[in-house]
């Protein structure tokens, strides 16, 4: 039986991963986006371990929610990525600045 | 002892793919890592007894969303060779901060606290996860439900109004002049 604070220690691994990911990639957008879907999955994780150890699918229908929330939010972020390339011929996050006036 | 082993299989490819997906030079390696590490997740679903949330994951992420990205890395070309530029300016500063928060995470985890929630063991084949998420999905939490339809629904529509484009050379109708077209304007009595 394997106890619930190795669980807890993956999905910890993953989330820093995810963190270290989005300080190393600063520049590309398309990895960004790829480490917070890596911090999601930790959260996931997370919440899998505490559904089964408690016995309660509150957990479980959260992921369901987590990872609905994830895919608008791939789906809008790659169709900014398209439109913003279109227009500059560029993915780098230092050529979006057009906002700052 | 075998799911033991399984798990340390599980979560240790997870991991070492998690790796492979920040530290890949190029992003279409990073989106077959990310992939595997789906993959590997699932697997300790399973053996979390979250059978219903495995199969999502491995059909909606790994065929749905990382199509998505791999159809978008693709699609841009873009310079692979600049955007490596400061790969390692920021990994001080972020590994401090990643090795912060490990420490932290897994010091709660493993203080004595989660350690006392008595590993339930496994249900056996006589509950059906998909059948047990349902319940609950439809009734408690069924206002969840309804909004995480409206936010898929805002999300399809926001990635269509972003992305289309209006061609200037093709050839459109324009709907309005061809109702409101007279038949003075298009017949022509001609005597023979």
């Amino acid at each position: 039986m394997v106890p619930l604070s190795y669980y807890l220690a993956v999905a910890a691994c993953l989330f820093s991963l995810g963190v270290v990911g989005l300080f190393l990639n600063r520049k590309n957008v398309i990895t960004m986006l790829m480490c917070i879907e890596l911090i999601l999955l930790g959260v996931n994780v997370n919440l899998a371990a505490f559904s089964h150890f408690l016995q309660n699918l509150g957990g479980q229908v959260f992921i369901f929610f987590v990872l609905t929330v994830a895919a608008s939010e791939v789906a809008v972020g790659l169709a900014i990525l398209v439109a913003f390339y279109r227009n500059r011929r560029s993915i780098e996050v230092e050529d979006i600045n057009t906002l700052q006036g | 002892m075998l799911e033991l082993g399984f798990f340390y299989l599980f979560a240790g490819l997870a991991v070492a793919a998690a790796l492979g997906v920040i530290t890949a030079r190029n992003p279409v390696h990073s989106v077959m890592w990310l992939i595997f590490c789906f993959f590997n997740a699932a697997g300790l679903f399973f053996l979390l007894d979250a059978e219903f949330i495995g199969i999502l994951l491995i059909l909606v992420y790994v065929g749905a969303v990382m199509v998505l990205f791999m159809f978008v890395v693709m699609m841009l070309h873009v310079n692979l060779a600049a955007l490596r530029e400061g790969f390692l300016r920021y990994l001080p500063l972020g590994g401090a901060i990643a090795a912060a928060l490990l420490a932290e995470i897994v010091a709660a985890g493993f203080s004595g606290v989660f350690t006392r929630v008595p590993n339930p063991g496994h249900s056996g084949g006589q509950v059906n996860n998909t059948v047990e998420i349902g319940k609950v999905l439809y009734t408690k939490y069924l206002l969840g439900f309804e909004v995480a339809a409206v936010i898929l629904l805002v999300a399809l529509v926001g990635a269509v109004v972003l992305t289309i484009r209006k061609r200037k050379d093709a050839k459109y109708q324009n709907i309005a002049r061809q109702v409101a077209v007279k038949p003075s304007e298009r017949l022509r009595k001609v005597r023979m």
